[in-house]
């Protein structure tokens, strides 16, 4: 009983092929159950995510949280989505309505396909494709199309801007996200998910640790969180894409925005931390997702700790960071890493971990000695005087007082 | 490996199916009373003025270009980094070149002012 | 009629149909989407092609960039929401005559052409074409002087882009 998973698939698979169905009907039979499993799993703990966030967030800012709808507020989602599923629907004048419904349908689609490429253990996984990293992005690219046609299917002025300052911040993004993502799949020389986690005998934090912060980084700025959540921020735009959005619909882009944090999260922990790895999971796998969960929510907790830390940053900030500073950093990083991993063949493990690791911190000292001279020139230029405001002197504020 | 395919297939086609389910059940429990009042647009408290259509900036454009110029690079980068094994150092100085050569343009449109959005 | 040639089927229909409304739809951005919706199609056709790495490139590359590229593109127009008056113009007989002389002379080559008898090599059974593709890029029998050219087009493309596109602020 060690894998119930598989064990359950193939007794599955005796009872049809017993009743005479064919081999192919049988993988499709076989394969949407696991598509419904796999979702429904996913969706549930996503309704879970809701109290986690509001819990966390509360904790943050010294304050208490739901804690009045059941025993410390873990009913509290089950409260709202039923309150959103009865709120009424409205629609905009003027919107087109079919793009208006689909948009939070592809949304939350979109982050749910995301779920079948990870690898849940040795033996349990949706689809081992070998093409799977790109298969992330790509996917990504379909969420990034479900923020245009909300923003333009609404009809509305700040939608629109919202949306597509959204999708420029979103593409701009998705470049040292790449790049970050490509760094794994050259340590382990291939693309898909199951061949990475077992390459990762020493897990790649150790070996590369600047690709997994720029990946985290990036993440961050694609799921659209604080500090780069300028597609929400209230005082500025409005609520942005989904401000016409009513009821379960923008429940869906809430929903489906907290599931792609967690299942962003579920990624990095797959390249980066080692996924389904630990003690004993040969020989017992279904402690795999046990180990993958523990990490994912470690990597979820950091999000949600610098998205309740950090202010806001300017959108012309925020593409400036990308262009200038992480794109030419990942391609840097890639450059060293290729070369290295090229130099340092044959050698044992330790070794390569070591110079690796030693390569990644001096270009953190570098670029840290690049910007200090950087910002001691900003430094100077804006530290000049500047006519300032000076104060009445005594004499005349006597004066006022005798009054 | 079909097998795979077949599972993101279905997957592909029973995805949409969970959120349309769940905007299917305020269609029926949820009341539906438009008023013109209702559906009108927001904008911020006051009637709305002028077309919804505002003339974007050509920054947007000029981003989006220089996105798919750099996606296309990475995109050719993948099936080097896979094939890692089989190549000699001079085929990893190759992809190298080829990095630096899109360095180069970034470095050129940096310079010329092409990355402010102002 | 297999399930793969069933699939065959429906992605073509899908394909064909999404790539007629591109044309005939009056709405420039529904013709954007139908546009998105066809180069999905082809990403399928892809995959049935056992080319997966293209299906998934495909999605990344087209729609992921070049499909907001032309929606970018179009929201920089003023008030050309929809295209007003008749979709044909005045020589539309001519066009008509003209597509059905090159359909039928295409239909004809193709009937005649012998690729389609010829057997396709055998791929050994666990061969990753994703690491074949890469060894060839870059390997000097192969195709490493298309690889380093690519990469100066998209240095060219670039510059041009910003050459056309780009007013400097005075």
């Amino acid at each position: 009983m060690s894998d119930p998973v598989n064990s359950i698939a193939e007794w599955l698979r005796m009872i049809l092929s017993s009743w005479g169905l064919s081999e192919g009907l049988i993988t499709v039979i076989l394969g949407v159950l696991g598509v419904v499993i796999l979702a429904s799993f996913v969706l549930i703990v996503d309704i879970m995510l809701v109290w986690i966030e509001r819990k966390i967030v509360a904790r943050f800012q010294d304050r208490f949280g739901p804690n009045r709808v059941g025993p410390y507020g873990v009913l509290q989602p089950i409260a709202d989505v039923i309150k959103l599923l009865i709120k009424e629907d409205i629609m905009p004048n003027g919107a087109d309505k079919f793009i208006f419904n689909i948009a939070p349908i592809i949304a939350l689609a979109a982050v749910l396909l995301l779920w079948a490429v990870v690898p849940l253990a040795p033996t349990i996984i949706g689809a081992d494709i070998n093409v799977a990293v790109l298969y992330v992005v790509a996917i990504g690219s379909l969420g990034t199309l479900a923020i245009i046609m909300a923003g333009w299917a609404s009809n509305n002025k700040y939608a629109l801007l919202g949306a597509f300052r959204t999708v420029a911040l979103l593409i701009a993004y998705e470049v040292p996200m790449i790049i970050a993502l490509l760094v794994p799949v050259l340590l382990a020389r291939s693309m898909g998910m199951q061949t990475i986690v077992a390459a990762q005998s020493t897990w790649y934090i150790f070996v590369v640790p600047l690709a997994a912060v720029i990946l985290f980084i990036s993440s961050i700025a694609e799921l659209g969180r604080t500090p780069f959540d300028i597609s929400e921020a209230e005082s500025e735009i409005v609520a942005g894409f989904h401000i016409e959005y009513t009821g379960m619909k923008f429940g869906l882009f809430y929903a489906g925005e907290l599931l792609h944090a967690l299942t962003v999260s579920a990624l990095i922990s797959t390249l980066f931390l080692g996924g389904w790895r630990g003690p004993f999971v040969d020989q017992v796998p279904i402690l795999g997702p046990v180990y993958l969960f523990i990490k994912s929510f470690f990597v979820y907790y950091l999000i949600m700790w610098i998205r309740y830390s950090f202010p806001r940053v300017r959108i012309d900030q925020m593409l400036g960071f990308n262009w200038k500073f992480l794109t030419p950093l990942a391609l840097c990083l890639l450059i060293v890493v290729a070369i290295l991993d090229k130099l340092l063949v044959g050698t044992s493990q330790a070794v390569y971990v070591l110079v690796m690791l030693g390569a990644n911190l001096m270009i953190v000292w570098a670029t840290v000695l690049i910007l200090r001279k950087y910002a001691r020139v900003e430094r100077k230029r804006i530290g000049e005087e500047r006519p300032v405001a000076v104060p009445p002197d005594t004499e005349s504020s006597e004066l006022v007082g005798q009054e | 490996m079909l097998n795979d395919w077949i599972f993101i297939g279905i997957f592909l086609l029973l995805a949409p199916i969970f959120p349309a389910l769940a905007l299917l059940i305020p269609r029926l429990i949820a009341p539906r009373k438009p008023n013109p009042l209702k559906t009108e647009t927001y904008e911020c408290g006051i009637e709305t003025y002028g077309e919804t259509w505002v003339q974007f900036k050509v920054q947007y454009y000029i981003f989006a270009l220089v996105f798919l110029i750099f996606d296309i690079e990475i995109v050719f980068l993948f099936p080097w980094a896979v094939a890692f094994d089989q190549l000699s150092m001079f085929a990893v100085l190759e992809g190298v070149l080829f990095i630096m050569i899109l360095v180069a343009g970034l470095f050129y449109i940096w310079r010329k002012g092409v990355l402010e959005w102002v | 009629m297999t399930v793969l040639q069933v699939i065959f089927l429906i992605t073509a229909v899908v394909t064909l149909g999404g790539a007629v409304l591109v044309v005939t739809v009056r709405n420039l951005i529904h013709a954007a989407l139908w546009l998105i919706l066809t180069l999905f199609g082809v990403a399928v056709m892809y995959g049935l092609l056992s080319a997966t790495f293209f299906t998934v490139i495909q999605v990344v590359i087209y729609i992921g960039a070049i499909a907001i590229l032309m929606i970018f593109a179009i929201m920089l127009t003023r008030r050309v929401k929809q295209e007003a008056g008749s979709s044909v113009n005045k020589g539309w007989w001519l066009a008509g005559l003209m597509s059905l002389v090159l359909f039928t002379a295409l239909v004809w080559m193709f009937s005649t052409w012998s690729g389609f008898q010829t057997t396709l090599p055998v791929m050994p059974a666990n061969v990753d074409m994703v690491k074949v593709l890469g060894t060839a890029l870059v390997s000097p029998n192969g195709y490493v002087i298309p690889f380093e050219i690519a990469s100066v087009l998209l240095l060219a493309a670039l510059i041009g882009a910003v050459v056309v596109a780009w007013e400097r602020k005075s």
